[in-house]
């Protein structure tokens, strides 16, 4: 380990880690880049969709670099509502604007882009140092000055920056979160499945670089806050499931046998016919938003990312948040080295930023999403069920008329819902869409 | 079912495993004595904990970890001192 000052260590090597540490590289500071895998992404996991727009402001026209390790640019997302296990309903949307380079967003290898993107904050000068485990951040009359690692070594620096994910030692250590509990965290479990491309482009209908993403809600969550994806690679697809930790620990339910019940689902066999798991995962997502929202910045130090709960569940958004807050925390670090101030006054600049981009008012605006579920999550099973009924009714022919049916239908709702509740849902409801 | 489903999947992990566990009981008398259905058992996606009715104790099979974090705050009794493997060892993710 090196002996000089960094201007900043900056803890995790993850879509937050190596944005700050790239845009403060980039504007001269001098930074320590620590990941506890053996490389990049060695311990990371995500489903993986990734936003372009806030790759693009970290390194700007990716798409132009021939590393670049994104799989398939996705021009359809589809949600499907389940109920039992026979009955289900699509939507669909294909965006024809979304063909064009750069795409809205794109799936990726986790692994494969984690060690693409530290090694474009090594190439603006960041220093990665990886399979270094950080044991406890080094303190200084209050102030953060650098880490203490798990083989007993010390880096120094004028700032630290925890982007070390969900679970975050430093932000534990620095006393300003506490242990998540279990309905601030979802856990979420996957596979990747190999299967060609001719097969992929076939069952989804795509072409060239073209893909696509499910979200399964409904009955494929067994009653708990969570839902099922599937994503197309280039010759892999990504299945799986999350589910709040609170939900899973009141049901017992095996996060594999979830998994199992996912990937037996009679859509998704059919879909991933033939498929051989290339690997299993499982990993937390921070769910608590805003409510769960640590301090920012201190004396000496920021966060971003998940280890600061940036997570927007509803839109399935997290690495985005990440690489922004990072991007915002790199450019802090370059004004405070400017100003030869990493002082907590100095700092609260990053808070400022993250409350002027979009990070702050898309957490602000779900931070009741989840609670408002969870105050009557039979939401979550009984209007899949109704939905599928009424469509039920809509396309079965038989000797009734139409009037007949339509009105069942509205009683049925009626009676398993009632007016006053349906208005209560959906007042409950309005910001998870939109 | 459950043991095959989950034995099958960890097999097509690489781990590169340390000599000592990053994973400990704290304190094996209230598994014993007051954790009624052991969640971490049933939870852990990695099938590391498994209850011993002879011994009546909770066995920690720390090789199987996948680094999750998730039995920390599963256990009712905050009775699991889970801490991350030392720099380079445990889990090491393909695709992620």
């Amino acid at each position: 380990m090196p002996d000089d000052i960094f201007d900043a260590v900056i803890v995790g090597a993850g879509p937050a880690g190596s944005a700050c540490a790239l845009t403060a590289a980039a504007g001269g500071a001098n930074v320590a880049l620590l990941e506890r895998g053996e490389y990049p992404g060695a311990k990371n996991v995500q489903g993986a969709v990734l936003y372009a727009k806030h790759l693009d402001a970290v390194v700007p026209q990716f798409w132009k670099d021939p590393s670049f390790p994104g799989e398939r640019n996705i021009t359809e997302q589809r949600v499907v509502v389940t109920s039992g296990r026979e009955d289900w309903i699509n939507f669909s949307f294909r965006g024809g604007r979304y063909k064009t380079e750069p795409p809205n967003c794109f799936t990726i290898i986790r692994t494969k882009f984690d060690q693409w993107f530290a090694k474009k904050a090594e190439e603006k000068g960041a220093q990665l140092f990886t399979g270094v485990t950080v044991s406890e951040p080094i303190r200084t009359n209050g102030s953060v000055k650098g880490v203490k690692t798990s083989d007993a070594e010390e880096l120094n620096a004028h700032c630290v920056v925890a982007c070390d994910g969900v679970n975050s030692l430093i932000a534990q250590k620095l006393g300003v979160i506490d242990e998540w509990k279990m309905d601030e965290v979802a856990m979420g479990v996957k596979e990747v499945l190999a299967i060609p491309k001719e097969k992929i482009d076939d069952r989804f209908a795509l072409e060239g670089n073209e893909g696509l993403t499910i979200e399964f809600f409904g009955s494929i969550s067994q009653g708990m806050i969570g839902y099922a994806f599937l994503y197309t690679n280039k010759e892999s697809l990504s299945l799986g499931v999350g589910a709040k930790l609170s939900d899973l620990r009141r049901k017992m339910i095996k996060p594999y046998d979830l998994l199992d019940f996912v990937k037996t689902h009679p859509l998704i066999s059919r879909l991933i016919k033939d498929a051989k798991p290339l690997e299993y995962s499982a990993h937390l997502i921070p769910e608590g938003g805003l409510h769960s929202m640590p301090p920012l910045y201190g004396d000496g130090f920021l966060i971003a990312g998940d280890a600061a709960q940036m997570v927007n569940p509803t839109h399935r958004e997290g690495s985005n948040l990440a690489m922004t807050a990072g991007h915002l925390a790199g450019q802090t670090i370059v004004e405070a080295k400017k100003n030869n101030d990493f002082s907590k006054s100095a700092l609260a600049a990053y808070e400022r930023k993250i409350k002027a981009s979009y990070v702050w008012p898309d957490l602000w605006e779900h931070r009741n999403v989840e609670k408002n579920v969870e105050k009557d999550p039979s939401i979550l099973e009984v209007y899949p069920r109704l939905l599928c009924e009424a469509m039920y009714h809509h396309f079965t022919a038989d000797d009734r008329p139409k009037k007949e049916h339509k009105k069942e239908t509205m009683k049925m709702f009626l009676k398993e819902r009632g007016l006053f509740k349906m208005i209560q849902d959906a007042w409950r409801l309005r910001d998870a869409i939109g | 079912m459950s043991s095959s489903a989950v034995d099958a999947r960890l097999g097509l992990l690489t781990y590169k495993n340390d000599h000592e566990s990053h994973i400990s009981i704290k304190n094996q008398d209230v598994c014993a004595n007051q954790c009624k259905d052991k969640p971490c058992v049933a939870l852990c996606p990695a099938a590391v904990y498994t209850w011993d009715d002879v011994k009546k104790n909770t066995k920690v099979q720390y090789e199987n970890c996948i680094e999750c974090g998730g039995c920390r705050m599963i256990c009712p009794y905050l009775n699991i001192d889970c801490h991350w493997p030392r720099g380079g060892f445990g889990v090491a993710y393909k695709y992620g």
